[in-house]
């Protein structure tokens, strides 16, 4: 019953290997989810990571509630299976579910996705196309669809599916296939997100990829900078301590007002911990400057204490629902 | 919470000071998963080499843009250039590798002009040698063979794709040897070998509905320049598997080491769990285990918790520099716990492993991207096992429990 408040309806979560990429699109299928929505969360890499995020076991190739949001709202997950998608793909335009079965023992799917690389991608896409268009009754059976992409160096060939199959099929099903994921990848319900650290090799792939997808015509949504640290010094003296002008003594008489015994080397040692909490402090706020400068709506996740559980998804979606909001309003 | 362990693994220590020094090292091949610092691993590796006397040279896959730049890498032309190092008695050369250069270059020296034009014209060659995954793991490995038969260097130092999977650098190539040599290709591109009506008559109509739609999907094009691929291949050197069993060989031979480096993360020190079960199988001979980025304090004297209280009494009791030595103190206390965290993770990979040797290598406040970066690096890799400012063993975050 509720009503669609975001335009957007298919995520694309991407981002350098290591940035927390299963994590975000986890934490936006949840933000999504929340007040009574259905989202579908698709992983497209066979890494189950979804599942270990969920703490639920492997994901077969169906859609299965991994969690449930406020208000009746819930998410299911999708590991996609290539092989699975390759079969049901022959059955939809050949009728050949019998003679797929004998495929799968010869290996001849494999065989058929690893000489065309492209296929591979326009199988995962063509699935989540479907899942993005997929209604009952003549409503959407899914407000939203998140998919946990392969990692930007490979996020503009695995999307622009149409340029892949170029060279391998010129008209047939696939082709009609492809232009029909195309359609929905390119519209105004599609947008890419990708994530990042504030380090120079993760800014500057985000960078690209945002001018590649813009090339080739894909949508950008936003940028997410995962894991920032807030400094813990107060931030007057955050310059000031990563020039490196800061020295225990600077430390000891506050140290000894507060009656602890305090040596000459821990005051040391606590200065040269903290000037180096400082640079790094300052090398990651250079860094938002660039961020800021791509020109995307922009939202920091705090880095999470530990390892990630469901109550930190839940947190991260809070940050994200909010972003969503601004962001749409915008 | 864990418990301490009355019988806790002590990880040995690593020495990678005496492996570089060791003349009888000839190769070092620095793996891991993605996104841990391999290629910082290595630069700094070789740089350290060229300072103690060796001529070396570094194959990196694929280095952040500020790095290549310090290594002089701004030209992509596929060879090894020197890098200026001011006082090295050694040499130290450094390339990036282009993996279809090299991929054209294999072609070439195998062939006549006439032929390797003709395989180079063709669309599954080009698609092969630029986009098939596992190219650049087969590439670097050919790479890595064409440097070390040249007799320019007495130590290569190569560094392994950024795949998700330590492993893939070990499989990739065998996997892609496999598929060129397999059986499917050779029935599939069998009409234009040998007229195409024995392997009908050897797999039956199953394979004859897969060819149909193979065709009919990919389209006849594609399995015909596959075809042509295929044969031309077979007449340059015999097939693939073989090129490729002969570079894996290079891997297993005297003088190789490999150091699999890691992040003090679970999913990283997983990836270099199972590479290190895979490297003992394969009898391939590991050196040891980089934990790269920890976060070791400088001083052992105060607790997280004593830490954190006394950053709470100072912050209360107000003053000149209450807040700066308040904030002081969390830094110190979030560090005491990240760093127990590091410590434990190493834990756990030393007792799946107790004979694997670790180096811990503190994570530098920035980027590494200049010689006297990779210079702090490599004196965190080669330091002296006891030689460090708190007395922490450098095979360890934190000291060991007594």
């Amino acid at each position: 019953m509720s009503p669609e408040p975001f335009s957007v309806r298919c995520h694309v979560v991407t981002g350098k290997g290591g940035t927390g990429k299963t994590t975000v699109a986890a934490s936006l299928a949840l933000a999504l989810a929340a007040d009574g929505r259905h989202v579908l969360l698709i992983e497209t890499e066979g890494r189950q990571g979804i599942a270990q995020l969920f703490d639920t076991p492997p994901l077969p190739y169906e859609e299965r509630r991994v969690a449930v949001t406020r208000g009746g709202g819930e998410v299911k997950a999708l590991a996609i299976d290539v092989e699975a998608a390759f079969l049901e793909y022959l059955d939809m335009f050949y009728n050949l579910k019998r003679a797929g079965r004998a495929l799968r023992k010869m290996g001849a799917v494999d065989f058929a996705t690893a000489i065309a690389p492209g296929l591979r991608d326009v199988l995962l896409t063509g699935k989540v196309k479907e899942a993005v268009t997929r209604r009952r009754d003549g409503r959407h059976v899914y407000d939203a669809v998140v998919v946990d992409a392969p990692p930007t160096g490979r996020i503009t060939r695995f999307l622009n599916v149409t340029g892949e199959v170029a060279g391998l099929a010129r008209s047939g099903p696939i082709r009609t296939q492809s232009d029909g994921v195309m359609a929905v990848l390119r519209s105004p319900q599609t947008a890419v997100h990708l994530v990042t650290l504030l380090e120079d090799m993760p800014v500057q792939e985000t960078a690209d990829a945002i001018a590649d997808l813009t090339a080739a015509g894909l949508p950008v949504g936003s940028v997410v900078v995962n894991m920032a640290a807030g400094p813990l010094l107060p931030a007057a003296s955050l310059s000031r301590t990563a020039a490196g002008r800061l020295t225990g003594a600077d430390l000891v008489p506050a140290l000894d007002a507060a009656g602890l015994p305090t040596s000459p080397e821990l005051a040391d040692a606590l200065a040269a911990e903290a000037v180096e909490h400082a640079q790094r402090w300052v090398a990651q706020d250079a860094l938002r400057g660039v961020v800021e400068r791509l020109g995307r709506p922009t939202v920091e996740l705090p880095q999470a204490i530990g390892p990630i559980d469901v109550g930190c998804l839940f947190e991260l979606a809070d940050r994200l629902e909010d972003h969503l909001r601004s962001a749409a309003a915008a | 919470m864990t418990t301490p362990n009355r019988h806790e693994h002590r990880a040995p220590a690593l020495d990678l000071a005496g492996l570089i020094a060791d003349r009888s090292t000839r190769i070092i091949v620095c793996c891991g998963s993605g996104g841990v610092g391999k290629t910082t691993t290595s630069a700094a590796l070789a740089l350290a080499a060229a300072e103690a006397g060796r001529t070396v040279v570094v194959l990196t896959i694929d280095p952040a843009r500020r790095l290549a730049q310090s290594l002089g890498l701004v030209e992509l032309d596929n060879e090894p250039r020197q890098v200026e190092v001011p006082g090295a008695s050694g040499r130290l050369d450094a390339m990036m590798l282009d993996m279809k250069r090299t991929f054209d270059d294999v072609v070439t020296a195998h062939s006549t002009p006439d032929r390797a034009e003709q395989i180079m014209a063709n669309p599954f060659y080009q698609a092969l040698s630029s986009s098939f995954a596992g190219t650049q793991e087969y590439m670097a490995m050919e790479k890595l063979g064409q440097l070390r038969a040249s007799d320019r260097w007495d130590l290569v130092i190569v560094d392994t794709p950024p795949s998700r999977s330590a492993l893939d650098f070990l499989d990739a190539p065998n996997r892609m040897s496999r598929f060129l040599d397999g059986t499917m290709i050779r029935l599939l591109t069998a009409p234009a070998r040998a007229g195409g009506r024995a392997g009908v008559r050897l797999v039956g109509a199953g394979f004859m509905i897969f060819s149909r739609i193979i065709s009919k999907i990919l389209g006849g094009q594609l399995l015909s320049d596959i075809s042509s691929f295929v044969a031309a291949l077979d007449t340059m050197f015999g097939g693939f598997r073989e090129r490729a069993t002969a570079t894996y060989e290079l891997l297993r031979r005297p003088g190789t080491s490999f150091v699999v480096v890691a992040a003090p993360e679970p999913d990283a020190l997983r990836e270099a769990s199972y590479f290190v079960d895979r490297l003992s199988t394969e009898g391939m001979p590991l050196v040891g285990l980089v934990l790269n980025r920890t976060h070791p304090p400088a001083t052992m004297g105060l607790s997280a918790t004593r830490a954190e209280a006394a950053a709470e009494a100072i912050a209360e009791a107000g003053g000149t520099g209450s807040k700066l030595t308040a904030g002081a103190l969390r830094v110190h206390a979030e560090r005491m716990v990240l760093a127990a965290r590091e410590q434990r993770l190493a834990d756990r990979f030393t007792s799946a492993h107790p004979e694997v040797a670790v180096r811990t290598v503190p994570a530098a406040a920035g980027d590494v991207h200049d010689l006297d970066g990779l210079r702090t690096m490599a004196a965190a890799l080669l330091g002296d096992e006891a030689d460090t400012p708190t007395g922490t063993p450098r095979s360890r975050v934190l000291p060991a429990r007594t």
